[in-house]
């Protein structure tokens, strides 16, 4: 009594859900204290026995947890009790939270079985419906198993709206309990052939999704699909039969001869735009052979592209993009429409015509269209800037920049991007700038020139996104340095003052780019000096700098010749550079084309002073570096002072004494140092050290176990080993030298410490596990220079092999009008493919596939005789849809052997017929699961056994041609 | 197939959500947040349309309330627009002019009415007038069931029970 009269007082003083709402709507301040406190009541209300306060607390409970995210798994009994109410106000409730709070793994619901089945079949069809509404959200393996016969039994039910929701449920019932479709598929089948446009609607919505998985075993049911497209006037069926016939005409050719006119009908009478689209849609990605129904629809499309309507521009270029692959023409013919939705206000337009504008990039008009993205990228907002410049950049850089001819042109492009204020594809530029500087010989000259502007601008070094951009152009100019155009400037530019903006990574990318262009100073210097005639094409220079002296001339010629130097180059015999007094490092300003040829000669012309004050200058800077925090920088600094000192005393010494004599000792280093640095860095292939030839004695696999304890903290390389590889490169194979130049300054070493000790046994470890500068951790004390002799060993040795390896790899230079882009025959940092996502045909979808097949085979066939009305219809639509002549064809196709059908169709059509009698009577999915699994045998049983539906089984390949 | 059904205010307040698709309640909130953040943020006049992770959602601003339905990138847009148009057509027949407020306190009716309309992700009624019907006979069955469950009687017999 007590307990009952407390549930009434609950009952009476509990807040309802409206009560609650409009509390919380008062309480503004603070939501999740009224919260908590509204679910410390209802955790208390729910375990009332009175229905009504239980299914009230659910109801708030429902509201919070739909609305407001507040966990509700903790009811999930509750929820099962409500919804075991009689009453329809309490299931409802209780339904509706299970549909939103269920998953696959609440464990009540192996409690709600018999629940839901009692429902189903209840005489209330609110009931049924509410059971429905509920499996379509939650229905498991276990619930579609056993729900499977209940859900048949409402597929024909005679009420149009739970058969509606039946249908619907079967698409989650399939897709969780294939088997089903053994049961279901017929009834399923038999709908689409209802009076009711509303069931209509629910079965092509189901097929429509079924069929976004795997189209193929719907095939059989075209002709259905065909009556529906040419009846019917319901345009929410129409769109839907439409996406069905798009993924059904690329399997079957003669299906797109069927469906094309009546498409081409809606696309012109049709007022509603949605199935206009649809149409256009299923015409430019299936239709594609049929060419008047292409134009029609890209007539279609033009229309849209320039209406009011933001939608359907959005759309026209939607359609037009999906067009683009095959139809490239549509695009071009629309070009204008499309660069002018670049200005649109809604980004959403904006990417998609970007997008376009990326598909009709080719050779011709990628500068045209480049340029005018890179106009546009300048006016519009980061996000859309940086937008447009990933997808230049990723456009023009495909495949090894298959579609650049001009890389003059590109390269300053890439210059250019990086300069744009919002520009945040650092990584990216950076990758292509060091990667055409090794790829395309040719670009190389364009690459330094862009490379020393950027570099030049103390302003770009306050940008963080510039700085990944900076350590490429730092790494390109001392790459290169031999067609810098003046290294003095260069150098200047290298050590700024503002260079301490800069990471200490990227810092030690340009001290190393410093190196470089010091020993390349240094040495022309000696040449000079030593009064080598040919100094022009020393060793030094290589190849590369005679390249580039053809290029030059065979450019521009006549300019060569108007220039006073260009003319001494010409008589380079009797040219002594000493005489020449252009005090180059001053003449940092001149942009003059004719200036290659100029600087060239120039810039070897360096005085005793200059080179003084170069290394006086460097050894300032470095001296200060020298205490840098960072090992890297620390390290290379050190080198570098090292190596000045050195230079220096020497140079200042000898300076005025014999020239024969003088600089002997100093030049060997540098040479040593120049000739490393000289060899030519090439694309490294993925696959690079799998070429590696293993030395003899060496057993890698023994001790990788080891490698992961000594690595185990170390993080992999990024990309960032692209560039650094190019200077560990350099110091690798100059490890003669550097041990020379460690002897020199230091003398004999005595390295005792652990650390050490690891790195002998280990050296190879280290080169291997990362060739190159970026494992900080593990780099000896910086205070102890000679720790990097110890390596040096295995490193030449490993310096070589990679030398080798890379040397094998030489690409095929093709001879072509666009510069040589070296490519790796294999492996290289291959373009990846665009994958399409293929259908995913898991054992699940296969077995649906392979039933459904059957089952449509069945029920066609047993329709046709049960039901005389719709046989007669069909044998009209016949005589009605097919010409006589496709008629003829349909049976000649018939009578070949089918691939897919090794059977005539004649015999199939009387297996069907007798297949049809036993299907009506043994509907037992039990029974069923076993024929499916003899596919061949059953054939033959077929003629003995008729009442096994085997037979039925049997046909499941056959493509009906006579419904085509 | 529509993935979920999203109603949001002006304000970002979320006023329905219809899962079909599943989510855990932790995905829920993110999309949640990141749709409101995506879809409130656009200005009036534009396209309908946003690409969000490999679907679209389709939108359509009624007054102050945002119905959003996320679908798959095959679906068709215009044919979601009008679906949504034709939840609010429904809707405002039933509640005579609807306005938020009607949806923020029959918060569970807009649901049921949803329901008739849409299931598993799909349109199974495109008939206003049945989905009406189907309401009004729902609602009056819980009527004459509210009206029995509170009677005095009732209660009396609830007590002595």
């Amino acid at each position: 009594m007590a307990g009952s009269s407390s549930s009434i007082m609950d009952n009476l003083f509990q807040r309802t859900l409206d009560d609650l709402i409009k509390s919380m709507r008062l309480q503004l301040l603070n939501e999740s204290t009224f919260i908590s406190k509204s679910i410390e009541d209802i955790r208390r209300e729910i375990k009332s026995t009175d229905p009504q306060t239980k299914s009230t607390a659910l109801q708030k409970l429902t509201y919070l947890s739909a609305i407001h995210g507040v966990d509700m798994s903790w009811a999930s009994f509750h929820v099962v009790e409500v919804m075991s109410s009689s009453l329809f106000s309490h299931k409802r409730i209780g339904y509706h939270a299970a549909s939103i709070s269920f998953h696959d793994s609440t464990p009540v619901l192996l409690l709600i079985t018999n629940q839901l089945r009692k429902d189903l079949s209840s005489t209330n069809h609110f009931h049924a419906s509410l059971a429905l509404h509920c499996l379509s959200t939650i229905a498991t393996l276990d619930l579609s198993r056993d729900l499977t016969p209940d859900l048949f039994n409402l597929l024909s039910s005679s009420r149009v709206f739970i058969r509606n929701k039946a249908i619907a449920v079967v698409l989650r019932v399939f897709d969780k309990y294939p088997d089903a479709v053994r049961v279901c598929f017929k009834r399923l089948v038999e709908n689409l052939e209802s009076s009711d446009p509303h069931v209509v609607t629910a079965v092509i919505g189901v097929f429509c999704e079924l069929s976004s998985k795997d189209p193929r075993p719907y095939l059989q049911l075209a002709p259905e699909f065909h009556r529906i497209l040419v009846n019917s006037k319901n345009n929410w069926i129409l769109i839907k039969v439409l996406k069905i016939f798009a993924r059904l005409a690329p399997l079957e050719p003669r299906l797109g001869k069927k469906i094309v006119e009546p498409i081409c009908e809606h696309i012109r009478r049709s007022g509603a735009k949605s199935l206009v689209f649809e149409c256009v849609r299923i015409v430019i990605t299936s239709l594609s052979d049929h060419e008047s129904a292409v134009k029609l629809a890209v007539s279609k499309i033009r229309e849209l592209l320039v209406d009011q309507d933001p939608n359907l521009r959005y759309l026209g270029l939607h359609a037009l993009s999906v067009a683009a692959p095959k139809h490239l023409w549509a695009v071009l013919e629309n070009k204008d429409a499309v660069i002018k939705s670049l200005d649109d206000e809604d980004s959403n337009i904006k990417i998609e015509s970007l997008r376009l504008l990326m598909a009709m990039v080719s050779e011709s008009n990628v500068v045209e269209i480049s340029r005018v993205l890179l106009n546009y990228a300048l006016k519009s907002d980061p996000e859309f800037c940086n937008e447009i410049l990933g997808s230049v950049l990723t456009t023009c850089g495909r495949n090894d920049y298959e579609i650049i001819v001009d890389f003059d042109w590109y390269v300053s492009l890439l210059g250019e991007m990086a300069t744009i204020p919002h520009c945040q594809k650092d990584e990216e530029i950076e990758n292509q700038l060091i990667d055409i500087g090794m790829r395309v010989k040719d670009a190389r000259l364009q690459l330094v020139r862009v490379a020393r502007d950027l570099l030049i601008d103390p302003a770009l070094l306050g940008n963080v996104y510039l700085h990944r951009i900076l350590c490429a152009a730092a790494w390109v100019a001392g790459e290169y340095v031999q067609l810098v155009r003046n290294p003095l400037e260069l150098i200047d530019a290298l050590v700024q003052p503002r260079t301490n903006l800069l990471p200490p990574s990227i810092r030690a990318v340009y001290i190393n780019s410093v190196l470089k262009v010091l020993s390349f100073c240094l040495d022309c210097y000696l040449d000079q000096d030593e009064g080598t005639a040919s100094s022009y094409c020393c060793n030094l220079a290589g190849e590369q700098s005679e390249m580039f002296l053809v290029k030059t001339h065979t450019e521009a010629p006549e300019l060569v010749a108007t220039t006073r130097e260009g003319s001494n180059y010409e008589q380079d015999e009797g040219f002594n550079p000493r005489n020449t007094t252009i005090e180059s490092s001053d003449d940092l300003s001149d942009e003059n084309d004719t200036d290659r040829v100029v600087t060239l000669l120039s810039m070897k012309n360096f005085t005793h002073e200059s080179v003084v004050s170069l290394l006086n200058r460097i050894e300032l800077i470095f001296s200060s570096l020298t205490a840098n925090q960072d090992v890297e920088v620390l390290e290379r600094a050190r080198n570098i002072f090292a190596f000045v000192q050195l230079v220096k005393a020497e140079i200042i010494d000898n300076s005025g004494q014999n020239v024969d004599k003088k600089y002997t000792q100093v030049s060997a280093v540098i040479k040593s140092i120049r000739d490393a640095f000289s060899m030519e860095l090439g694309p490294v292939s993925i696959s690079a050290q799998g070429r590696v030839a293993v030395p003899d004695g060496l057993v890698l696999n023994e001790n990788l176990d080891d490698l992961k304890a000594i690595c185990g903290d170390i993080e992999l390389p990024s990309s960032s080993s692209f560039y650094t590889g190019g200077p560990q490169f350099g110091t690798a194979s100059d490890a003669s030298s550097s041990n020379l130049l460690k002897n020199d300054e230091s003398g004999p070493s005595n390295e005792s410490t652990s650390l050490l000790e690891h790195r002998k046994r280990h050296g190879l470890y280290y080169l291997a596990s990362d060739k190159s500068e970026t494992v900080p951790n593990d780099y000896p004390p910086a205070n102890d220079p000679k720790a990097n002799s110890n390596i040096n060993d295995e490193a030449d040795a490993l310096a070589k092999l990679t030398e080798q390896s890379l040397l094998l790899k030489k690409r095929t230079n093709q001879m072509k009008p666009r510069p040589v882009v070296v490519k790796l025959d294999d492996g290289d940092a291959a373009p990846i493919p665009d994958k399409r996502p293929e259908p995913i045909n898991d054992s699940l979808s296969g077995a649906i596939k392979d039933v459904l097949g059957s089952e449509a085979n069945l029920s066609v066939s047993r329709s046709n005789p049960l039901d005389k009305s719709s046989t007669k219809r069909k044998g009209k639509k016949k005589l009605g849809t097919d010409l006589p002549s496709e008629m003829k064809e349909n049976l000649g196709d018939a009578e070949k052997p089918d691939p897919e059908n090794p059977n005539p169709s004649s015999k199939s059509k009387e297996r069907r017929r007798r297949g049809k009698e036993k299907i009506v009577e043994g509907e037992e999915p039990e029974q069923r699961g076993k024929k499916k699994s003899s596919h061949r045998h059953g054939r033959h049983k077929t003629h003995q056994r008729a009442n096994s539906p085997l037979n039925v089984v049997s046909q499941a390949p056959v493509i009906p041609d006579f419904l085509l | 197939m529509i993935h979920f059904v999203l109603l949001i205010s002006r304000q970002g307040k979320v006023r329905l959500t219809k899962w079909y698709s599943p989510y855990t309640q932790k995905e829920r909130s993110k999309v949640i947040r990141e749709l409101s953040g995506v879809i409130l943020s656009r200005a009036p006049k534009l396209c309908n349309f946003v690409e969000w992770r490999g679907h679209k959602v389709v939108y359509k601003r009624y007054a102050s309330l945002y119905f959003c339905m996320c679908i798959d990138d095959t679906d068709n847009e215009l044919e979601v627009l009008e679906m949504i148009h034709h939840f609010v057509e429904i809707l405002d027949r039933y509640f005579g002019s609807v306005c938020e407020l009607d949806l923020i306190f029959n918060f569970h009716k807009a649901y049921y009415i949803l329901d008739e309309l849409l299931i598993a992700g799909e349109l199974q009624e495109s008939s206003k007038k049945t989905v009406a019907r189907l309401i009004a006979a729902q609602d009056s069955l819980v009527e004459t069931a509210k009206e029995e469950a509170s009677s005095l009687s009732n209660i009396i017999a609830q007590a002595t029970k």
